[in-house]
C-alpha cells in the first residue's frame, strides 16, 4: 500500500470519528499505527530516508499477510529534519496524537537521547536500529543495532590476530559515539598489553573535509616499524573525503588497513572504491552475505524501491529484525498495549538475514553474529571473518571503570536498567 | 570461515623482525631457491588445490608454493589472484585463470578451456594477509621482468618484505641492471637487507646505512631504526646518526608539506568564497544560498559524468572540461533567477535578504534531494587527478595540485573580467554610484542581475572542483557557507585581493595549527582569532577607503 494523502486523511478521519463515537469499536478493524521517526531532510536524510522506506516495505508486507491479529498496520511517518529537539516533539506527536503502537526510528545517539525521556514518560516503545556506544538501557527502548562488544571489540581482535596489528590509530568524529567507543577500545587495548605510545587518538569536527594533515600523520605514525591499523569511527559525510585522501596519498590496505564502524554499502555507493579495496568494515550484516533470507530480502527491497541497483545495509537488517520481533511479541502478548508487549519482547527469537536467529535479551539488546568484511572494487563488502557463534549485546562495557559493575535486566521482578552488582542496588554507578 | 588465529605465530627468533613482514617473508624464503631445472616438469596439482579450499591461510600458502615452483604460469596465476581473476570450479576443485577478456584458461597449463563460462566458477577470495603474500611473490617473480617500472616495483616490494634470503637474487639483478633508477632501487633494497645481516662484514653494513640515509624517506627510517640492539657499536651509532638525520630532513619536509596543505586548503576556501566575494563583497547581498550554487555545480558534474559514462566513455577524462561551462551556466542561471524573482525586491534590507536566501537554500537542497536522492553521488576522478607525485621528497596529491592551479586561473579570470571588460566597467560604476551610473545610461538592474549571476556561476564552477575532493550530496553547500563568509569578512568586504589573502592565510594557519592542536581545537582557535581581529579592524584586512566605503 503506497501512502497517499487521500488515504491518510481518510483513515485519520475515520479513526478519529470512531474514536469519538465508541472506543470499543476501534479494536475491531481499524488499522494500528506504527511510528516511523527518521529524518527525511537535513544532514541525516542521507542515511535515514532508506530506513523509512524499509519500514514502509515491512508494513506493506505484513499487511499482505493479513496484518497482526486481523488488524491492518499503517505507517505514521514524520520528519524530524535532522533537528534533535524536533525529534522529541515529533515523538510526542506520534505517541500522544497519532497513538502509535510502537515507533521505529532515530539514527544518531543524540537524537535517541533526545526522545528517550518522551518514550519513558508516555510509556511507549522505540526500536533503535543503529550501532551505538552502549552505556544506556531503557525499559522503553529496544536496541537492535550493535553494542560496542558486537562490533568494535571483535574488529580489534581480528586485526590483532589475523593481521598482527600492534599500533593503533583511533580516529573519530568529535561526539559521543566515537568518544565512548574509543574510551572502551583504549581500555581494551591496554588490557591486551598495547603500550600507550602505540595508540594515537584523533578527533575531527563533523563534516571534516580536509584530511591531508591527518592522513599524513597516520602515515608517519604507521612508519615506526610496527604493523599499524586505523580504527575509524568517523561519521557520515566526512568519510568520503577521508577515503579519497587515503586513496590519493597511496595508503594501501595491506600496509595500513582502516577498519570502519560507520561505513556500509550505502556510504560506499558515493565513492570510487577501487583504491580502497581491502580496507575493512565491521558490522552484523553485509549485503554480500550468502544466505537465502538475504537473497530474498534484497529481491523484495529492490522491487519495492523500483531500483535494481539499490544496496542494503546493516541498520536496514536491524529494522527487519526489530519489526519481526515486535510482530511476534504482539502476537505473544495478544494485545498492542505497550506494557504487555515490552514484557513479551524478552526472549522473542526471529530469523536474521545472515542465516541465523536473533533473540531479544533481558537487557533489551539482541544477539547477533559479528562479521568483518573487506571492501571490494564494486562497492560491496565481502566477509573475511565472522564470530563462530552469536554475540550478546553488552550495554554496560566490561572495560570501563564504573560500568563494568552494572547489569541490566528488564524482566520482573528486577526491572532495572543499571543494577550495580557491587552495591546490590538498582541505580547506577556507586 | 577461516579463524583469525589461523595465521602464523611468530617464532621467538623472528620476534624481533616485524610481524608485518612475516607473511611475505615466508613467501620469499620459499622463493630464494628460484626455479629449479626440473621444476617445470613438476606437478603443481597439490599447490593449485590450495586455491580451491576457500580458506585464506591455504590461499597464502598456495601463493608461496606456486611462486617457488617455477611453474611457467606462476606469474600469471599470482597476477590473476591479485586482480580477482583466479577462479575454481566447485564441482571438481580445478583452478582456472579468467583472462581480462573473460577467456577461461586452465591455471596449470594455460590452455584455453572452451566449455566453461566465467560465471560457472567461483572466484578465489583474498584478504590483506594474502595481498601481502601476493605483493612479495610478485616482487620476486618480476625482478627479471622486461619492464623497468615492474623491476623497480619489484625491488620496492622486496625492500618492504625485508628478507635476507633474497639478497643473492638482488645482487644478480643489480649486476645486469642498466636503468639507473631501477639500479638505485635494487641497491637500496639490498642495503636494507645487509644492515641486519650479521654475516656481512662491518664495512658493507656501514655502507648500507649510508645508502639508506641517502634515500632518506620514511621507509628508510623504518629500516634504520630496525638495527638490532646487539649489533656492533659502530653500526648502531652510525644507524642512529643516520636515522636522526633522516628524521630532521623529514620534519623540515613536513613543515614544507604543511604549508602546501595550507595552500591547498586556502585555495579550496578561496574557490568557495570567491563567488561570495562578488555577491556579498561587491553587491552587499547576504546570500545564504551561495553554498547551494556550489552544490548545483557539483551535481552538474555528476550529471555530465553520468551522460558520458553511458554515451561516450572515451571522453570520461575530459568530463570536467565539459562540466565547467555547464556548471557556470546552470548555477549562474539559477542565480539570475533568484535575483530577478526574490532579491531585487529586497535591496537595502539585509535581514530580509538573509532570511529569504536561507529559505531558497533549503528549497534548493530539498529539490536536489527529490531529484537525485538523498544519498551521495559518485563523481569519478579523471586519470590526471588521481594519485600523488613526489616533489623533492614531499608527496603531493594531483587532485589538490590541480585545484590550486584551477583556483589561480579562476581568480585571474575574475580580475580580468572586472578590470578589463566593458561589463566589468559598468559593474564597478554601478557599485560605486548607482544613481550616476543610471543617469549615464547603464541599465543598473540588469547589471545587478548579471553580477549576481556571475557570482553564482563562479560558485558553480567551484562546485566542479570540490566534487573531486568532497561528497556530492545535497548537504555539500552547507559545509562551505560559514567558511566562505568568514573568508570574505576577514579579507575585507568588497576586495578580491583581500579575499585571496584571507583564504590563503586562514588555510595555512589552519594547517599549521592542526598538527599541534588537533583539528577541533585548531578550528576553534582560528575562529577566536577572527573574532578578535574583527573587533580590532571591523572592515577586515583590506578595508575599502574613500566614499564607497560608507555606502
Amino acid at each position: 500500500m503506497r501512502f497517499t494523502r487521500r488515504r491518510f486523511l481518510g483513515t485519520t478521519a475515520a479513526v478519529a470519528g470512531m474514536a469519538l463515537a465508541a472506543p470499543s469499536i476501534r479494536a475491531q478493524g481499524a488499522p494500528v499505527k506504527v511510528g516511523v521517526l527518521h529524518s527525511l531532510s537535513g544532514t541525516m536524510a542521507i542515511s535515514e530516508t532508506t530506513l523509512k522506506d524499509v519500514m514502509l516495505m515491512l508494513i506493506e508486507e505484513q499487511n499482505k499477510k493479513g496484518g497482526i491479529m486481523g488488524r491492518k498496520l499503517e505507517a505514521a511517518v514524520v520528519d524530524p529534519a535532522s533537528n534533535w529537539p524536533l525529534f522529541a516533539e515529533k515523538a510526542r506527536e506520534l505517541i500522544s496524537t497519532q497513538k502509535v503502537a510502537a515507533t521505529f526510528g532515530c539514527w544518531t545517539s543524540v537524537s535517541r537521547k533526545s526522545v528517550l525521556p518522551v518514550f519513558e514518560e508516555l510509556n511507549s516503545i522505540l526500536f533503535y536500529p543503529v550501532q551505538y556506544e552502549g552505556e544506556e538501557s531503557s525499559k522503553n527502548v529496544f536496541y537492535t543495532g550493535a553494542a560496542p562488544n558486537q562490533q568494535a571489540i571483535p574488529a580489534v581482535d581480528y586485526l590483532m590476530s589475523s593481521e598482527k596489528v600492534q599500533r593503533w590509530v583511533l580516529a573519530g568524529t568529535d561526539y559521543v559515539y566515537p568518544r565512548t567507543t574509543n574510551r572502551i577500545l583504549e581500555a581494551y587495548l591496554k588490557l591486551k598489553g598495547v603500550k600507550p605510545e602505540d595508540i594515537m587518538i584523533n578527533y575531527t569536527p563533523f563534516g571534516h573535509s580536509d584530511w591531508q594533515t591527518i592522513v599524513r600523520q597516520i602515515k608517519a605514525f604507521g612508519s615506526a616499524g610496527k604493523k599499524t591499523a586505523v580504527v575509524s569511527t568517523i561519521n557520515g559525510d566526512a568519510n568520503v573525503p577521508f577515503y579519497k585522501e587515503l586513496g590519493n596519498q597511496g595508503v594501501a590496505a595491506k600496509d595500513i588497513p582502516v577498519v570502519a564502524f560507520s561505513v556500509g554499502e550505502e556510504e560506499l555507493a558515493g565513492i570510487d572504491t577501487k583504491p580502497l579495496v581491502g580496507h575493512l568494515a565491521a558490522w552484523n550484516y553485509f549485503m554480500s552475505v550468502d544466505a537465502p533470507e538475504n537473497k530474498d530480502f534484497i529481491k523484495k527491497w529492490q522491487a519495492f524501491i523500483k531500483n535494481p541497483k539499490r544496496v542494503t545495509n546493516d541498520p536496514m537488517e536491524a529494522h527487519v529484525i526489530g519489526f519481526n520481533m515486535w510482530v511476534k511479541a504482539v502476537e505473544k502478548a495478544g494485545t498492542f498495549d505497550a506494557e504487555a508487549v515490552i514484557d513479551a519482547m524478552v526472549g522473542v527469537s526471529v530469523p536474521n538475514l545472515t542465516g541465523g536467529f536473533s533473540t531479544m535479551m533481558p537487557n533489551h539488546h539482541i544477539t547477533k553474529p559479528v562479521l568483518i568484511g573487506e571492501i571490494q572494487a564494486d562497492g560491496q563488502i565481502n566477509t573475511v571473518w565472522q564470530t563462530s557463534g552469536l554475540v550478546v549485546g553488552d550495554e554496560w562495557s566490561d572495560y570501563l571503570e564504573g560500568s563494568k559493575d552494572l547489569i541490566s535486566d528488564w524482566r520482573k521482578p528486577m526491572s532495572c536498567g543499571n543494577f550495580n552488582i557491587k552495591t546490590g542496588k538498582c541505580g547506577g554507578k556507586a | 570461515m577461516p579463524s583469525p588465529s589461523g595465521g602464523i605465530r611468530p617464532m621467538p627468533e623472528l620476534k624481533r623482525l616485524l610481524p608485518r613482514f612475516i607473511a611475505p617473508l615466508l613467501v620469499l624464503a620459499a622463493l630464494v631457491l628460484g626455479p629449479a631445472p626440473g621444476a617445470l616438469a613438476q606437478s603443481v596439482g597439490d599447490t593449485l588445490a590450495k586455491f580451491a579450499t576457500d580458506r585464506f591461510p591455504d590461499t597464502a600458502r598456495g601463493v608461496e608454493e606456486i611462486a617457488r615452483s617455477g611453474h611457467p604460469t606462476a606469474l600469471e596465476i599470482v597476477e590473476a589472484l591479485g586482480e580477482n581473476r583466479l577462479a575454481y570450479s566447485q564441482a571438481d576443485r580445478s583452478v582456472y585463470v579468467i583472462g581480462k577478456d573473460d577467456q577461461v584458461r586452465s591455471a596449470e597449463t594455460g590452455a584455453p578451456v572452451a566449455d566453461i563460462a566465467p560465471n560457472q566458477l567461483r572466484r578465489v577470495r583474498i584478504n590483506n594477509p594474502v595481498r601481502s603474500a601476493i605483493a612479495a611473490a610478485l616482487g620476486a617473480l618480476r625482478l627479471n621482468s622486461a619492464d623497468p617500472v615492474q623491476r623497480r616495483a619489484a625491488a620496492e616490494a622486496i625492500m618492504q618484505a625485508h628478507d635476507a634470503d633474497q639478497a643473492p637474487a638482488l645482487e644478480a639483478a643489480l649486476g645486469r641492471e642498466k636503468d639507473a633508477r631501477v639500479a638505485t632501487a635494487i641497491s637500496q633494497a639490498l642495503a636494507a637487507l645487509r644492515i641486519v645481516d650479521t654475516k656481512q662484514p662491518e664495512s658493507v653494513r656501514l655502507a648500507a646505512i649510508d645508502t639508506l640515509a641517502e634515500r632518506g624517506d620514511r621507509e628508510a627510517l623504518v629500516m634504520l631504526r630496525n638495527v638490532p640492539a646487539e649489533a656492533p657499536a659502530a653500526i648502531r651509532q652510525r644507524a642512529e646518526r643516520a636515522a636522526a638525520a633522516v628524521e630532521r630532513r623529514l620534519s623540515i619536509l613536513g613543515g614544507v608539506q604543511n604549508v602546501f596543505f595550507g595552500l591547498s586548503l586556502g585555495s579550496v576556501l578561496l574557490l568557495a568564497a570567491i563567488g561570495l566575494a562578488i555577491t556579498f563583497g561587491v553587491m552587499g547581498i547576504i546570500n545564504m544560498a551561495h553554498g547551494e550554487m556550489v552544490m548545483l555545480g557539483a551535481y552538474t558534474t555528476f550529471a555530465v559524468q553520468e551522460f558520458l559514462r553511458t554515451s561516450a566513455p572515451g571522453l570520461f577524462d575530459w568530463s570536467l572540461l565539459f562540466a565547467l561551462p555547464l556548471a557556470f551556466l546552470v548555477a549562474g542561471g539559477v542565480g539570475i533567477g533568484i535575483e530577478r524573482t526574490i532579491i531585487r525586491f529586497l535591496y537595502g534590507r539585509p535581514l530580509e535578504t538573509l532570511l529569504a536566501t536561507w529559505g531558497v537554500s533549503l528549497a534548493l537542497q530539498q529539490a536536489v534531494r527529490t531529484i537525485f536522492g538523498s544519498s551521495n553521488r559518485e563523481v569519478g576522478n579523471p586519470a590526471f587527478m588521481t594519485g600523488s607525485f613526489d616533489l623533492f621528497g614531499i608527496s603531493l596529491t594531483w587532485s589538490r595540485m590541480w585545484i590550486v592551479v584551477f583556483t589561480i586561473a579562476v581568480f585571474a579570470f575574475l580580475l580580468f573580467v572586472i578590470r578589463y571588460t566593458d561589463y566589468g566597467l559598468r559593474m564597478r560604476a554601478v557599485v560605486q554610484n548607482r544613481a550616476m551610473a543610471g543617469s549615464v545610461g547603464i541599465r543598473t538592474n540588469w547589471i545587478d542581475a548579471l553580477t549576481f549571476g556571475l557570482g553564482s556561476g563562479i560558485a558553480g564552477i567551484a562546485g566542479v572542483a570540490l566534487s573531486q575532493i568532497d561528497n556530492v550530496s545535497p548537504n555539500l553547500g552547507q559545509g562551505y557557507i560559514i567558511d566562505s563568509f568568514m573568508v570574505v569578512v576577514f579579507g575585507g568586504v568588497g576586495s578580491l585581493w583581500g579575499t585571496l589573502v584571507a583564504a590563503l592565510t586562514l588555510g595555512i594557519a589552519n594547517k599549521l595549527l592542526e598538527p599541534l592542536a588537533g583539528a577541533v581545537l585548531g578550528k576553534i582557535l582560528i575562529l577566536v582569532f577572527i573574532i578578535l581581529f574583527i573587533q580590532k579592524r571591523p572592515r577586515g584586512l583590506f578595508a575599502q577607503k574613500g566614499r564607497t566605503a560608507e555606502s
